[in-house]
């Protein structure tokens, strides 16, 4: 039986976000809150291997509370088992302090049912990083397996997975021992729409909830803002670029001023013709 | 921490195919102005199989000194064996800044390497400067998405990390000659300590023209309607030998594979010309094809924010303006052709 835990965040849509032009601060409120989509494709990763494999899929999380709607989005997709924690004591944690405590929830949960693999989205749309992932599995010692785009075999019985780690200019076959990390990318799978079972369990469904008061051997000091060694100092909306030469007169003219500045250039249509 | 120990700039340096990878040569660019205002080295370390005869082009590109740990533990990409092989270096020879390429390689050691250290890692910088009496790396980047910049901080840690996007910073012009020191370093780590294998590379086999060396791109955008319209971009990038680009939310509609996808999220792209059509101009969008030698920005909207990044824009719509734009290059071109007939 696999135990595969999915690693989730629920994050502003960035796509959107609107500006305060005043203030240059993004207006948080203006953005639906959703699960990061290159979760949802780890969360069906996980529900496929299920299929293969058998086992139980659990999804974890530390948000706020209302981050539960993004647990039961991956009980839609087909998770079993939702966990979050949620304190204030994890406000305003970096990639550093964020990999810590999910490892606390993690080591926790493994105490429940211990973990062969764990998988997370490639990265969070909201802070861009790809490097919780990664933290996780340092802080496990397991070996971390970024940019993963298919999962060739997982082998329980003789502890590895073979998968497929995406470079820029096609891709690579790794074996690795189970337990690893996952962070795939969204070509890995396609989510379907969720089934009527699942969304119907998902509204029942309560996750496991936890505050910091509920993970043992925590170190207070390496959570949150505190434990962050990176801070952002200042935020500004990015230089407006001066603008160019707006072309006028009627649609062929424009082409005719286009064509005619291009031309100019004709090295360069060569250079793209050759 | 005293971070009096902690002195130079270090560039971790990608070997690919047998050289050091390009973006590793624009960070020892961006890398040589942070070691000069600091008034200290710039050091390269340099990690793979029969990599050691790599360090002379580092020194041409602006390296006092690289670290080589050339040994055949090290031949493919393995995240164990570098991270070992980066944190013993740090331990050894504390650097106070440490630059990683944000290529799939890159963002991946580092990650690794700043949760063992720990210290702070400032993922996709695109600007970088530090402060000439403190050493504080200020590390800017796109945020939420690229609607905002943000500019990062490691005041308690040292080394200080950041990954740099790929065709953000320049390389300095080579200076055939310059050496430097090169500095042999090993660990002991045997095969059976690292617990992933290559079985496999496979490179992708169609070689189409990659956007990221196109010299001209034909990108389109929601501003095309549907996939129908934006065939358009293939037949003008067909007309012109440019390679197809494209928008975020055109990658998200499935009108063209993430290949193709200039961005934050995409693509880096400098091509000599770059046509952004129906593209609304997302500031992650412009993060990814600002640096290019040409901008010709075609749109409806005359408000669009495309228009205040590109060269030449014209208003209007599309589907309207790309056919007249073909049927002009056909012919323009096409007269070419003949005239070069002509000569033979």
């Amino acid at each position: 039986m696999l135990h595969i835990v999915a690693c989730i965040k629920q994050v502003p849509d960035t796509k959107i976000i609107k500006m305060n032009p005043k203030t240059n601060t993004m207006d948080r409120a203006s953005a639906p809150a959703i699960l990061n989509p290159y979760d949802a494709h780890a969360v069906e990763e996980a529900v496929r291997l299920r299929a293969r494999y058998g086992g139980v899929v659990s999804v974890l999380t530390m948000g706020p509370p209302p981050a539960v709607k993004a647990i039961k989005k991956c009980i839609e997709i087909g998770a079993d088992e939702g966990y979050m924690i949620t304190d204030r004591a994890f406000a305003g944690a970096d990639t550093l302090a964020t990999s810590y405590a999910l490892t606390k929830a993690l080591e926790k949960i493994a105490t429940i049912r211990p973990i062969d693999l764990i998988i997370c989205g490639k990265m969070t749309i909201d802070g861009d990083t790809g490097q919780v992932g990664p933290g996780i599995a340092r802080r496990l010692d397991i070996p971390p397996l970024t940019s993963v785009n298919k999962v060739v075999e997982i082998n329980q019985d003789e502890g590895y997975a073979i998968v497929h780690r995406k470079l820029e200019d096609g891709y690579e076959v790794i074996r690795s021992t189970l337990p690893c990390l996952l962070s795939v990318e969204k070509e890995i799978n396609e989510v379907p729409y969720s089934p009527l079972p699942n969304m119907l369990r998902a509204a029942r469904y309560q996750p496991h909830i936890w505050s910091v008061n509920d993970l043992p051997d925590i170190d207070r000091p390496q959570l949150g803002l505190k434990g962050s060694p990176t801070i952002v100092s200042s935020v500004w909306a990015p230089a407006k670029p001066q603008g160019g030469t707006m072309l006028e007169g009627t649609a062929q003219d424009q082409v005719q001023q286009l064509l005619n500045v291009l031309l100019e250039r004709r090295e360069l249509l060569e250079v793209g013709r050759s | 921490m005293n971070f009096d120990d902690y002195r130079g700039v270090w560039v971790f340096l990608e070997e690919k195919d047998g050289v050091i990878a390009p973006v590793s040569l624009e960070l020892l660019g961006a890398g040589r102005k942070l070691a000069d205002k600091r008034q200290t080295e710039l050091s390269g370390v340099l990690i793979g199989e029969g990599v050691t005869a790599l360090a002379q082009s580092a020194f041409e590109y602006g390296a006092d000194k690289v670290f080589v740990y050339d040994d055949p533990i090290y031949r493919h990409y393995r995240t164990e064996a570098y991270m070992r092989a980066v944190l013993a270096c740090v331990e050894k020879h504390k650097p106070e800044i440490l630059l990683y390429g944000a290529t799939s390689t890159g963002k991946d050691l580092a990650s690794a390497v700043a949760t063992d250290l720990p210290t702070g890692l400032t993922a996709d910088t695109t600007q970088l400067d530090v402060e000439e009496d403190t050493g504080l790396l200020l590390a800017s980047r796109p945020a939420f998405g690229g609607n905002i910049m943000a500019t990062i901080l490691c005041k308690k840690y040292r080394p200080q990390m950041a990954t740099v996007r790929p065709k953000v910073m320049k390389a300095l012009p080579r200076e055939p000659g310059r050496t430097g020191t090169i500095i042999a370093e090993s660990i002991p780590l045997r095969e059976e300590d690292v617990r992933t294998k290559v079985l496999e590379i496979v490179r992708a086999t169609t070689r189409r023209v990659r956007i990221d060396e196109a010299d001209i791109i034909v990108a389109g955008g929601k501003g095309l309607g549907g996939p129908a319209g934006f065939q358009l971009i293939h037949r003008l990038a067909e007309t012109i030998g440019a390679a197809v680009g494209a928008s975020r939310d055109v990658v998200e509609a499935g009108w063209i594979g993430h290949h193709h996808q200039v961005g934050q999220t995409g693509v880096t792209v400098t091509p000599k010309i770059y046509f952004a059509i129906g593209i609304s101009g997302a500031i992650q969008h412009i993060v990814g094809m600002q640096n290019s030698g040409l901008i010709i920005a075609i749109n409806k909207d005359s408000a669009a924010p495309i228009f205040q990044s590109c060269h030449y824009g014209i208003v209007g719509d599309a589907l309207e303006i790309v056919p007249m734009l073909i049927q002009a290059f056909e012919t323009a071109l096409g007269r070419k052709e003949e005239a070069n007939a002509g000569k033979v």
